[in-house]
């Protein structure tokens, strides 16, 4: 009997279909792992067992009358996920890492929460992350403090840190994140796993708690991009109540990953491996493309100028739409509240005060600032410019290459508190991800090798619009190509489960 | 050009977001600092360059007018601090 919590998606859903491991199992794997990881890694706000055992006795039953035929249950049946903790859960708290919404409990499911459960997925829990998604580190969580699986002593990146960390310490099969600036590619990176931010428009937003309604997007985390397909799968796809949901046909992307990468033509932005970048790196980000070389792709260099000028656009844009959509916390229809305060406004400003950290704090302020009269064509109006002339690098890129292929971040795991007092500093992880959410496109994280302290390394690679078959596709050519996805951290908490 | 702890404080106050002032001090430097960092962007010429405000091709996304099954007040009331008569309570705004 193979290690239940180190099993891919691909890997279980064959041994569940063919009833040699069952869902009941599967799920008590995973609930023992979070017990005995838990204490060391804090991936989770909320861990939902009652609901996880129900669900994998629901999903042992499916099975069982599926009587061994993949076409009879859903893809994902009996498969134990989490979520980031700003996708609303239906009678589970949902607090977006932050204190003002502790207690929160939502009276409906996110769609792509409403589409995993479709596709038989059991939830397990909620996951940590940087308060209301804005972070590198999940440092920023008004919570807890999660630690990176591969070294206790440094963060797990951000702001979908939770949601990384659990898979990589084998406390889920699959997580999802969200992605605002790289908030599930950097933390796929620090963490060795796969994450992919698919294009702006293909999954659902209706349901997530907003930070910058412009740029977030939802995605998964799994061990392979096997399984990273088979979540897309299940959560892509027009959704009526998201206005700005594509209404395009979903391709099955679990067939597009056959084929190879022969001829792909693969553009390597030379912007992208930043001063600052850390030698091992560059050396093993560079090693992967030349690997994707030796695999039939055709590797050349490519300029996108305006790259510099992302991370001060972002930092406008971002904001901006921030301190519009935390407007909402006053406390009056959820979440915290300052009832004795008799006047409104200063409970309004109590309630925010208290309930907000200190970087939400600070890009209410910045967007306020950016938007507010005699600024607003100096910071806002330009960093709407600067954001077409950084589209329009992408599409000439594009016009010459199928995929670009750059290191996810500029560094591998950091020590905890070290970034914690420069802002600035802390912005720079995103230097290499923030470009692609500002020109809506996918992107996809995967693990390339271990620097020589033994922490990973992510390479990523980015798609045209709506073109995530080809990404994955290349992923998952190169991940075939080598073993490093198939490396867990060796966690102190004795032997995993199994059945 | 540094924020000043006049100027944070007059920004917070259009958010609603009440700052200690020890707040006022260190958002001020940590604010300048990242607002001088944006100052790069000045030097761009974009006056020919029109706006992103979003990257999808879509405008005007219409639903049909249909009645579709809502909440009920009860769920939709049952997260708020303060409640009354089917209603979220709040402090009075209007003088007597």
């Amino acid at each position: 009997m193979p290690d239940l919590t180190s099993l891919t998606v691909p890997e279980a859903r064959d041994l569940l279909v063919r009833r040699e491991i069952s869902a009941g199992e599967l799920v008590r794997a995973v609930l023992d792992r979070i017990a005995g990881a838990e204490p060391l890694v804090q991936a989770f706000l909320t861990v939902t067992a009652d609901e996880a055992v129900a669900g994998a006795a629901a999903a042992d039953a499916a099975l069982a009358a599926g009587g061994g035929d993949p076409q009879a249950t859903p893809a994902l049946t009996g498969i134990p996920v989490a979520l980031k903790d700003l996708f609303c859960t239906r009678g589970v708290q949902t607090t977006s890492g932050s204190q003002i919404l502790k207690g929160f409990v939502p009276p409906f499911d996110a769609t792509v929460v409403a589409r995993l459960r479709a596709a038989g997925a059991v939830l397990v829990g909620k996951t940590n992350m940087d308060e209301f998604a804005m972070g590198s580190s999940t440092e920023n969580s008004g919570y807890q403090q999660t630690h990176n699986p591969w070294d206790l002593s440094r963060v797990p990146g951000g702001s979908s840190g939770g949601s990384a960390a659990a898979v990589a310490a084998g406390e889920c099969l699959l997580s999802l994140g969200t992605d605002t600036g790289g908030s599930i590619r950097q933390p796929a990176s620090l963490c060795g796993v796969t994450g992919l931010k698919p294009t702006y428009g293909r999954v659902s937003r209706y349901g997530m708690i907003a930070f910058a309604s412009s740029l977030d997007q939802a995605g998964p985390f799994s061990a392979g991009v096997e399984g990273t397909a088979m979540a897309l799968q299940a959560i892509a796809g027009h959704d009526p109540l998201d206005a700005t949901s594509a209404p395009l046909p979903v391709p099955d992307y679990r067939a597009a990953l056959a084929g190879g990468i022969k001829g792909l033509r693969v553009g390597v932005p030379r912007e992208y491996f930043v001063a600052g970048t850390e030698p091992d790196v560059d050396r093993l980000v560079r090693a992967a493309i030349a690997q994707l070389a030796a695999l039939g792709a055709e590797v050349g260099e490519v300029s996108l100028p305006s790259t510099d000028h992302g991370l001060a656009t972002y930092y406008i844009i971002a904001p901006a739409e921030v301190s519009s959509n935390l407007s909402r916390y006053n406390g009056i229809k959820y979440g915290l509240a300052a009832p004795d305060e008799p006047d409104m406004i200063r409970a309004m400003e109590v309630t925010r005060e208290r309930g907000f950290g200190d970087e939400a704090k600070r890009r209410i302020m910045l967007g306020t600032y950016a938007l507010s009269s005699g600024y607003y064509d100096a910071y806002y109006l330009k960093a709407q410019k600067v954001r077409t002339l950084i589209r329009q690098d992408f599409d000439r890129a594009f016009e010459r290459f199928d995929v670009l292929a750059t290191p996810t971040s500029p560094t591998t795991a950091f020590k905890l508190g070290a970034k914690t007092q420069d802002p600035l500093a802390m912005y720079l992880s995103d230097v290499c991800t923030l470009p692609v959410n500002m020109a809506g496109l996918p992107g996809i994280s995967v693990p390339c090798g271990f620097d020589a302290a033994g922490l990973p390394v992510g390479l990523q690679l980015i798609g045209k619009a709506f073109d995530e078959s080809t990404l994955l596709r290349a992923a998952y050519t190169y991940e075939q190509a080598t073993d490093v996805h198939t490396r867990r951290p060796p966690l102190p908490v004795g032997a995993r489960a199994s059945a | 050009m540094a924020l000043t702890p006049e100027q944070v404080e007059h920004v917070a106050a259009l958010a609603r977001l009440g700052i200690s002032e020890a707040e006022r001090q260190r958002f001020a430097e940590q604010l300048s600092g990242i607002l001088d960092h944006f100052q790069a962007l000045q030097a761009l010429d974009t006056e020919q360059i029109p706006p992103t405000a979003q990257v999808l091709d879509l405008r005007n996304v219409m639903r049909t007018d249909a009645v579709c099954p809502s909440l009920s007040q009860g769920e939709v009331l049952a997260n708020a601090p303060r409640a009354q008569d089917g209603f979220f309570r709040v402090q009075a705004v209007l003088e007597e």
